[in-house]
Order: C-alpha cells, then sequence, then structure tokens
C-alpha cells in the first residue's frame, strides 16, 4: 500500500487523526462520527493503516522535558568506512530514539532521549567512547514550533 | 490544526515528574494506544488500572503537557513525501529570536529551534524541517525562509535525509533495562 492506493476516507483518516484523539471515554467513536463512518470502520482502517506502515505509530506524543526527562539532537562525521559500524552501535542504545542519514560531512543525526536530563552527557560521552568520535551536541535553546501535519 | 507548542523557556520550568502510576502509563503506551473501542480501558487492563483512571491521568497529563497529544504519526515517505530537509541558518544572535518565531510560522515548517553552534565547523543557530514530495518543493520552500530571514541570514545549508537509520521515538526503560542499556554501551 503507498500514498497513491489509499482512498479518501483513509485521507480523511490519517489528516484528522494527526491533530489528535480526543481525550473522552471512546475517543474513536467520536472521531468516527465527526468523519462520518462507522467505530468499525475507523479501527479498521486505522489499524490496516498502521500495520501497513503508512502511519510510523498511533499513540501518545511525549514531552521528554516534562517529564523530567533529556532530549538533545547530536550528530557525528562519520568516515564511510565506519558507517555501518557506528549505525549499529548508535542504534543498540536504547536511548536513541531517531538516527537519520544526511547528506553532510556531518552524516548522522540522532535524537537521544533520556529519562533524566542528567544521563545526556553520559550518554553523549558512552556514544563517543564506543565510537571514537567526537559528538556535536546541539540541544534545543529555543523551541519555536514542532506540529507535524502533512496533508494527503 | 491550531495547536501551538509554547516555546522552550517555558519547558525548562516547567517539568515535572511522573509518579508510578502515570510512569506505569507512559510505559505502557509509549509503543501506541491500543485500537479498540475502549483504549483506557485495555491499557488499565496492562497497568492494574481502571479505565476511568488512566483516561483521568492522560487528561491530567495532556493538561501539563507531559503529553502533546494523542496522534498518528504518518511515516513521511509512505505519504510520498520523499524529500525531507533539515534547513539550517546562521542568524545574527540579536535577531534569531524574533526571526525563529517568524519562521516558525510559514507553512510547511515542522519543527523549528535554535540550537548552538560549533564554530568554526558548524555555524548554524536556527533550524527549520521541511517536507516536500520533490528537493525541487523543499528548495522552493527554503527560499522562502531565506527571504523571511535577510540581511541577519549569513548563510544556510539543506541536509536531505537519505536514509532512516532508526526511529523508534521516546523510550522510558524500566530501571533493570537502564542498567543493562548501560552495560551494553560499555561493552559496545
Amino acid at each position: 500500500m503507498n500514498f497513491l492506493e489509499f482512498d479518501a476516507q483513509d485521507r480523511a483518516i490519517v489528516n484528522r487523526l494527526q491533530n489528535g484523539l480526543p481525550l473522552v471515554l471512546h475517543p474513536y467513536a467520536a472521531v468516527a462520527e465527526e468523519l462520518g463512518v462507522s467505530e468499525e470502520e475507523l479501527l479498521a482502517r486505522l489499524t490496516r493503516l498502521r500495520d501497513s506502515g503508512v502511519l510510523s505509530r498511533f499513540g501518545p506524543m511525549y514531552h521528554a522535558e516534562r517529564m523530567g526527562g533529556g532530549l538533545t539532537l547530536a550528530a557525528l562525521a562519520v568516515p564511510e568506512a565506519d558507517y555501518e559500524r557506528v549505525v549499529e552501535i548508535l542504534n543498540n542504545v536504547p536511548e536513541v530514539a531517531h538516527n537519520y542519514r544526511r547528506e553532510h560531512t556531518l552524516n548522522m543525526w540522532f535524537v537521544l532521549a533520556t529519562e533524566s536530563s542528567e544521563r545526556i552527557p553520559q550518554v553523549v560521552t558512552d556514544i563517543e567512547v564506543a565510537t571514537g568520535l567526537p559528538v556535536f551536541n546541539m540541544p534545543k535553546e529555543r523551541e519555536f514550533y514542532v506540529r507535524v501535519h502533512l496533508s494527503v | 490544526m491550531s495547536e501551538f507548542i509554547c516555546p522552550s523557556d517555558i519547558n525548562k520550568t516547567g517539568a515535572t515528574s511522573l509518579d508510578e502510576r502515570d510512569r506505569a502509563i507512559v510505559l505502557a503506551t509509549q509503543e501506541g494506544l491500543p485500537l479498540v473501542a475502549d483504549p483506557w480501558a485495555a491499557v488499565g487492563e496492562q497497568v492494574g488500572m481502571s479505565g476511568n483512571e488512566v483516561l483521568s491521568r492522560m487528561q491530567t497529563m495532556l493538561e501539563r503537557g507531559v503529553i502533546r497529544r494523542i496522534a498518528a504519526v504518518p511515516n513521511h515517505y509512505r505519504l510520498g513525501y520523499v524529500a525531507n530537509g533539515m534547513t539550517v541558518w546562521d542568524v545574527a544572535d540579536a535577531e534569531v529570536e524574533r526571526l525563529g518565531r517568524e519562521v516558525a510560522t510559514i507553512e510547511g515548517v515542522s519543527h523549528c529551534y535554535q540550537r548552538p553552534r560549533h564554530r568554526p565547523y558548524w555555524p548554524y543557530n536556527l533550524f527549520a524541517m521541511l517536507h516536500g514530495r520533490t528537493r525541487e518543493d523543499v528548495e522552493r520552500q527554503a527560499q522562502v525562509l531565506r527571504d523571511c530571514l535577510g540581511d541577519a541570514c549569513h548563510d544556510h545549508r539543506i541536509l536531505y535525509s537519505t536514509r532512516i537509520l532508526k526511529k523508534t521515538g521516546l523510550r522510558l526503560t524500566g530501571k533493570d533495562a537502564q542498567t543493562v542499556s548501560t552495560e551494553n554501551d560499555a561493552r559496545g
């Protein structure tokens, strides 16, 4: 299933649910009513969208800092010959939440999410030791906007 | 659509620790919310609480900003947004706060942050994520940002992502798991 294959109803569901599920007793029934489908139909379509990978996930977006946790964006300049080795090291670190290859000398960009903010420097040091590469740590200083919404 | 997340200066003072019952809910839902008619009861069964308690605790976490929202996260690539550009800008320090707020209102920007420079290697202090179906789309959007930043911007780059190496989102680990992970790090 790719984006061309899902129908208008799927698109309406994805667009609507990027904005958030209401916190009410029967949330899917409430959204189904808004969209003019049955609750069973909404749940079936959502399950299919999630299981086929059109949705990366469906659920609560937790705000790490509000929970007392730490969050940072960091980058590495990894020599090409070493790239897969370093991918394996980083991906085995549970605190690495996202990791992307990007086109730049700094070619590996990852997000660290830790349960306590104090743990970030320790994880950064562990990664430097394990990879032998300096970590460019770029914690946010100000947040202007976070709202991913991709119209489909 | 009108959701606006507050600036980070509030975040720093707004940190709240979770009690054990909230934490159990986070652990049970960080992989996702069950797709059943009464998801709160389904989560409650996993953590030994009533559905009402789960709902009420999640409402409180939403009000406190611990939960940003409960939502669908589309896979950009699967939706045809195959050009994902992290645009980075070297903006005069005196102007970055004002301009960051302006850039954040431009359509297509999904995340916008001020971050530290690492001079001389990395001069960029303003980051904005752009998503397009083609690189030309992203470049058109980036030009709108460039025009908005004007003379205060000295340099910029677009770093396209070319491979997702890992994407799990936030993970709390149990205390035991954290010990194990530290050992793994040391072995790594």
